[in-house]
């Protein structure tokens, strides 16, 4: 969970840190609002009893729920991020590993607007946010489903073979070139001089270059369609340039408490003492802890700060008490201070 | 399948009761309901229309939390989140449905509202009704012995609407339990503490703790002459004190519980007192009291937590009252309520004694936290039975967010929905390149920062987007100043300006919102 808490830390400053504001959304929604929304994964969604009254299923990712939102709130204009657990019935032997709740991160901008720009944007803040996450050196893809369509027009592919041939070059990040393009011949029926013409474009890697030399490319600038989305690459390269995302630790100890200060004793029947002191720390904003023990050993209080993390204790002792003062130990170094009562609480 | 004359006939009727609801000026939920079945049987003739028929609502008894309510709800979070913290509390979290036999025969008669999931030939599930029962589940399946956690999230529980009005189905429950053997009493006073402590920081006005023990309870009972086996059936009518008048409960007791006049009366006498330590001491003196052991038990642990009490300097609002029963299933030990002392009128949801629960969410009026020590609860769970005593308390606070929802309302401030400090707009046409590279500026300095997506957006909608979100400056771009290396920083209420050049603009931003 603290892991887990950082992660979000991380990831929601940077939605606000962007203007992004907040939503939630129940957990079920009618039955009839999720489906037809996801075609054969339909079957996933977990459905609720029914116990005589609406029919209910949980939801299955956050993106029906939201556009449930807008048309219910006739909302023409946001930009929201939602974060929550969805739900998927997945067959353990097709998905091994994966959990059938889980948590979904989204973030959306929903309006008209002159185009790229928020597109722009959603670019941006997911390389903000996988920079500050620090998990290691990442890519982003990009590519425009207009010129994916125009692609496979000029290269021969019949209308109606569009979304089961683009499915299998969705393979390309797991399988060789070489078996997509058996598969798309083999198993989808397409002309083996039709997949050699795909097999020539979908090599291609680039940035704005690419883009233009593709409007250059004679096949290509046929389609009306892939000529838009290569209009529209361009302009978004070139807001990626002025968001500066066209390029690309110590294992410190995870601690689940925030703890920053143990209140200890020495000696015994100090109880009294340990706890007027952790109420005024309280009080004073400050997070403390205290053994719930009348008269614990110094060393377990000690381990506890140790397992705990806790920086700092604070160890009452009776001669300590007479001469008004607490000392103030530093957890890792041992370096241990006296300080008076009175002082110690604005150390 | 109904034919289409049937379905027609029926179109036309149920067009009447929305008709008739809307005369009669119906509550919203109900019309929407009616409107809804309506919407369904048109959509039975969809095919006709040509066009997909929808309801376009949430399930009954859910909301969406829009912005402005997420943002009351945020704040909320981060207040009780830091006290829980402060305190050195773990966060722990489940999932939404457990084993439906794990939730079977721990609520009693409140069992009929758990939502169910169907059988889809998998293990039975069911949605989890609160946050206790998932927790014992937890320490007795990872064999914890010892932990101070925190648990906020949402339960779900199929309420009768005409019985609750206003009363949701999926509500959030604010949960934090100490497990442990511990020295007696100390965590019970830690946990009124952090409830002294939240309720103190929302600022939700004057508020008091009850606290009472089940074994004073049950000895008090005891010594009054009630029968054993009416022990629990007499505490939830004793518990409807906070609501009904004495005449009315002692009533109930003996009229529809059966208990004798005698013992009523005695109860009576005892019902009505309240302190503090004093009362601990001078009920160990009493009589009839100190001869039951378990109240003497409950006495002296009385006394020995207020003494705590006293320590954390909360003793200002805690009160020891002999009335608080609450629905006692699971508790053991020290019993703690929290009211607010000045309600405004609340959509009055039952109080559901029968329910071994620690506060529901609108249990009683002015209610807002609830708990108490539950010492048997984690053996239920573990195969050996061994035991894990707890302490804990849940705040209320679906009750806490519809107060600050009112409060928010009814001030002249305005939430804000987002947290955007400045917004990066420009004088003329043209600019859009520079907006932009301005605006990446400010992100990658952590300032949170705002564009229009336009390429030639009007001043004046820019200035305007920033009056209605709250956005307190606005960093505007113009050809000169361009020229002059400079940028106009203006804050928005004010309207002042100044040049600041591009250079200092971050450090200049930064200087200002940390002000603010």
């Amino acid at each position: 969970m603290a892991i887990r808490e950082k992660v979000f830390n991380t990831i929601i400053s940077c939605f606000k840190r962007h203007g992004a504001e907040n939503i939630d959304t129940p957990v079920f929604e009618l039955k009839e609002t999720l489906t037809g929304k996801y075609g054969e994964d339909s079957k996933l969604i977990y459905d609720l009893k029914d116990q005589g009254g609406e029919l209910l299923s949980l939801r299955y990712d956050l993106t029906v729920p939201f556009a449930r939102y807008l048309a219910m709130n006739k909302v023409t204009n946001i930009k929201r991020y939602h974060i929550a657990k969805v739900y998927r019935r997945d067959n353990p032997a097709m998905t091994r590993g994966r959990y059938r709740e889980f948590y979904q991160c989204d973030f959306d901008i929903a309006g008209q607007y002159d185009p790229m720009i928020p597109d722009a944007e959603c670019l941006k803040i997911v390389h903000e946010i996988l920079s500050e996450l620090e998990l290691g050196d990442f890519r982003i893809k990009v590519n425009d489903r207009r010129i994916l369509d125009g692609m496979f027009a000029v290269c021969g592919v019949p209308d109606d073979k569009f979304r089961t041939i683009c499915s299998t070059v969705d393979k390309l990040d797991k399988m060789s070139w070489e078996d997509v393009r058996s598969e798309m011949v083999k198993e989808k029926g397409l002309s083996e001089e039709a997949a050699d013409q795909i097999g020539q474009y979908v090599s291609l890697q680039g940035g704005m270059d690419l883009a233009e030399r593709l409007l250059q490319d004679a096949k290509m600038s046929q389609s009306k369609q892939a000529c838009a989305g290569l209009t529209d690459m361009k302009q978004l390269f070139s807001y990626l340039q002025l968001f500066q995302v066209t390029d690309k630790a110590s294992a410190e100890k995870v601690r689940t408490t925030e703890t920053q200060v143990m209140v200890a004793s020495a000696q015994k029947n100090l109880l009294e003492e340990r706890l007027r002191l952790t109420a005024e720390l309280w009080n004073a904003g400050i997070k403390a802890e205290v053994m719930y023990k009348k008269n614990p050993k110094l060393l377990s209080q000690l381990q506890h700060c140790e397992d705990s993390g806790i920086p700092l204790v604070a160890i009452l002792g009776e001669q300590e008490l007479k001469d008004g003062v607490v000392k103030l130990r530093t957890v890792h170094s041992r370096e241990e201070v006296r300080f008076s009562y009175t002082a110690s609480l604005s150390v | 399948m109904a034919d289409k004359a049937q379905i027609q006939e029926a179109i036309k009727t149920q067009g009447e009761v929305v008709r008739k609801l809307k005369t009669e000026k119906a509550s919203k939920e109900q019309i929407d309901e009616e409107v809804a079945k309506l919407l369904q049987l048109k959509a039975q003739l969809g095919g006709d229309e040509g066009r997909h028929q929808f309801t376009l609502k949430t399930a009954k008894g859910t909301r969406d939390y829009n912005p402005k309510q997420m943002a009351i709800r945020e704040k909320v979070f981060n207040t009780i989140i830091s006290c829980f913290k402060r305190h050195g509390a773990e966060n722990i979290d489940t999932p939404v449905f457990e084993l439906k036999e794990t939730l079977t025969g721990k609520y009693g008669e409140d069992s009929k509202l758990i939502y169910d999931l169907k059988d889809q030939g998998g293990e039975l599930l069911s949605l989890r009704y609160d946050l206790t029962v998932p927790f014992a589940r937890y320490l007795a399946m990872n064999k914890v012995t010892n932990i101070k956690r925190y648990h906020i999230a949402k339960v779900y529980r199929r309420d009768n609407p005409a019985m609750t009005r206003g009363r949701y189905r999926e509500f959030y429950q604010c949960d934090f339990d100490i497990a442990g053997q511990y020295d007696p009493m100390i965590p019970d006073a830690e946990c009124l503490k952090i409830v002294h402590e939240i309720l103190s920081e929302l600022e939700l006005g004057d508020f008091r703790i009850k606290v009472n023990d089940r074994r004073i309870l049950d000895g008090m009972f005891a010594v009054c002459g009630v029968p054993d086996d009416k022990f629990r059936t007499i505490c939830s009518t004793v518990d409807k004190l906070d609501k009904m008048s004495w005449e009315d409960v002692r009533s109930e007791m003996v009229k529809e519980k059966g208990l004798s006049e005698e013992a009523a009366d005695q109860i009576g006498q005892y019902v009505s007192l309240q302190g503090g330590m004093d009362l601990a001491e001078r009920l160990l003196q009493d009589a009839k009291m100190s001869q039951s052991k378990q109240a003497c038990a409950g006495l002296t642990d009385m006394k020995q937590l207020f003494s705590y009490l006293q320590l954390f300097q909360v003793t200002d609002k805690v009160v020891f009252d002999l009335s608080l029963a609450r629905g006692l299933d699971y508790y053991t030990g020290v019993i703690y309520e929290a009211i607010l002392t000045q309600t405004g009128p609340v959509p009055v949801a039952a109080a559901q004694n029968g329910a071994g629960e620690k506060a529901e969410e609108g249990v009683s009026v002015g209610s807002v936290a609830g708990g108490g020590r539950y010492d048997g609860l984690v053996g239920m769970f573990d195969p050996k039975g061994r035991k894990v005593p707890c302490v804990g308390v849940s705040i209320g606070i679906e009750r806490v967010f519809s107060i600050m929802e009112q409060k928010a309302e009814a001030s002249a401030e305005k939430v804000r929905t987002t947290e955007t400090q400045v917004m990066v707009a420009s004088a003329q046409k043209n600019l859009l390149e520079e907006r932009l590279r301005l605006t990446a500026e400010l992100w990658n300095a952590g300032i949170k920062a705002e564009v229009m997506y336009k390429k030639n957006p009007k001043l004046l909608s820019q200035l305007q987007h920033c009056e209605d979100s709250g956005i307190p400056l606005v960093a505007i771009l113009g050809e000169q100043e361009l020229k002059d290396g400079v940028v106009k920083l203006r804050t928005v209420h004010s309207r002042e300006e100044i040049d600041v050049s591009r250079a200092e603009l971050v450090e200049e931003i930064k200087r200002r919102t940390s002000d603010i």
